[in-house]
């Protein structure tokens, strides 16, 4: 995995990897995602931007004016079984989003939801537009962050209206062992869905 | 006829923008590019050809970088770039046979045992 005479930090895969899927980490802003992605990955978290025009809001249409945004997406990466590639690409959720990176919701495993219990709001809309915009088997994972109220999961799962079935974790997302739990209740959830069984 | 600016001139300062994907592949926009995701793995051909000399920077830079294999969004990351450009830039060198395809990319949704694979392999953590 040398990265002699390429762009400096570049860690490239192990060349038995031939195979990729992704997983998306879905959250608001600031409630842990790239925490969660950090975790896991077994290289630095990167970000990619994309250029957004839009008219802006409040704005007088009738003169045209539109503003430019960048819009950066944090992503890691994890090899899982030698041979294949785990993307966890971090998104706020929207299908603007998705939009703007062509291709980023199709194909992937799930969409693993992060939530805050502070803000459980937040993750109903999130969860509104998994729901609106993909067929995405989706786990939802409650980060506890030091000081904040621990709630019983049973309680988050009826705030948030999960349909049946739908797997609910929690814990602190800075910790590897966490996450990878987190993960792993997502593509559990996602062999059943694909007819598969999995081990208790 | 030198059609480049001079190394260091203000277009090197360039970051983004809509347009300029366009001047670097000359306009052309490749089937291929529909192909890659962001998770689409990449591994330049090593063979010893050389890039020709009319080739862009970024395509160097994106040759450079993809020596091993990367993900297109790693190498859109690595070469802080769009990831919307990279994708047709590396179209480009696909189709030029510069740079192959690692992974394809699953049609729908990952298969049954993919999904078990990676499964297996996160309780091994």
């Amino acid at each position: 995995m040398g990265s002699t005479g390429s762009e400096p930090g570049a860690v490239h895969l192990a060349p038995t990897v031939e195979r990729s899927v992704k997983v998306l980490v879905v959250g608001a802003y600031g409630v842990g995602k790239t925490t969660l992605i950090g975790a896991v990955s077994e290289i630095p978290v990167l970000s990619t931007e994309e250029t957004v025009t839009t008219a802006s809001v409040g704005v007088d249409p009738r003169r045209g004016e539109k503003s430019t945004t960048t819009v950066a997406m944090d992503f890691g990466r994890v090899t899982v079984g030698g041979s294949t590639a785990l993307y966890l690409f971090g998104t706020p959720g929207q299908k603007r989003f998705w939009d703007l990176w062509v291709g980023l919701a199709d194909g992937a495993v799930g969409a693993l939801v992060v939530v805050d219990t502070r803000r459980l709001e937040d993750g109903f809309e999130v969860l509104d537009q998994l729901e609106e915009h993909t067929h995405l088997p989706v786990a939802v994972v409650v980060n506890e962050f030091p000081g904040a109220p621990r709630h019983e999961l049973e309680a988050v799962r009826t705030a948030l209206d999960l349909p049946p079935g739908t797997p609910v974790v929690s814990g602190d997302l800075r910790g590897r062992r966490q996450a990878v739990e987190a993960l792993k209740a997502l593509v559990a959830h996602a062999v059943r869905r694909a007819g598969g069984s999995v081990a208790a | 006829m030198p059609t480049d600016p001079p190394l260091g001139t203000p277009t090197d300062t360039y970051r983004d923008h809509p347009v300029r994907s366009y001047v670097l592949t000359g306009g052309r926009a490749h089937p291929t590019r529909n192909t890659l995701r962001p998770e689409t793995l990449l591994c330049a051909v090593d063979d010893g050809r050389e890039l020709p000399v009319a080739a862009g920077r970024h395509e160097r830079a994106l040759l450079e970088t993809c020596r091993g294999t990367l993900s297109l969004a790693e190498l859109a990351a690595y070469l802080r770039l769009p990831t919307s450009l990279v994708a047709v830039l590396a179209s480009d060198l696909v189709d030029a046979g510069y740079l192959a395809i690692r992974s394809h990319a699953a049609r729908d949704t990952p298969g049954l045992d993919l999904l078990e694979e990676v499964l297996d392999g996160l309780h091994r953590f």
